[in-house]
């Protein structure tokens, strides 16, 4: 299964609720403001840490590149490009975005 | 007390813009800055502020062409040509993701929550974004 978190997790719950339901061996992409769970900072390193064993996580690069947060990513996190965002998609099954 | 008020009128007045979103995701942060530059032309008083999300606007290196919209983080860059230099950054919401207040955008004053209560107790208007 896919999840798609696209708000900060800074300002909503979505990032923290997808982490708490997904099953392992599942996958969540991070787009739009959802990018800012992919860099460091408190809300984020080490829940991203803790379930990177279960879990497989993206982040669409322009999204991380036109917030500045290049080089600012959490290790273990693969960027994708649009292609690589359809490829995400196309390859589960199922897709929960958390609005 | 009329006289205190006529007196207010004839003034520019103490604007503050509380920028509390993130840059991009949203139009909040872009139409804050449109509305400084506006407060700008009219000579006022105009403190900016940055909180919680907010602060990520004021991040260095921001590359906006694969998503195609208007890079406008130069802009802040400019304010300082308006006269705008009072940026005001919260300590907490820069700590809490890991931004160093040094390799922001534009020099910004960083305060404590209280001290920014203080700041927006002064103003006349606060505008929220």
């Amino acid at each position: 299964m896919l999840h798609i978190v696209n708000k900060s997790p800074y300002e909503c719950s979505g990032l923290q609720s997808c982490l708490r339901v997904a099953q392992p061996g599942s996958a969540v992409l991070l787009i739009e403001d959802g990018v800012y769970g992919a860099s460091a900072g408190e809300a984020t390193e080490s829940a991203l840490r803790g379930a990177r064993g279960k879990l497989r996580f993206y982040a669409l690069a322009p999204d991380i590149e036109a917030r500045g947060m290049q080089g600012r990513v959490v290790q273990g996190v693969e960027l994708v490009d649009y292609a690589g965002f359809v490829d995400l998609v196309t390859s589960h099954e199922v897709v929960q975005s958390w609005l | 007390m009329a006289e205190a008020t006529q007196a207010k009128k004839a003034g520019p007045k103490k604007f503050a813009l509380v920028n509390r979103r993130a840059p991009h995701g949203t139009i909040y942060a872009l139409e804050a800055l449109e509305v400084v530059l506006i407060a700008a032309t009219f000579d006022q008083d105009v403190s900016l502020v940055f909180l919680d999300d907010g602060v990520y606007a004021l991040v260095k290196g921001q590359k906006t062409t694969s998503i195609e919209v208007k890079n406008f983080s130069p802009t802040f860059r400019a304010l300082d040509d308006y006269d705008i230099n009072k940026l005001y950054v919260e300590r907490e919401s820069l700590q809490r993701r890991g931004i160093d207040a040094e390799n922001l955008l534009v020099p910004v004053e960083v305060l404590d929550a209280k001290q920014i209560g203080e700041l927006l107790a002064q103003q006349d208007v606060v505008l929220s974004f």
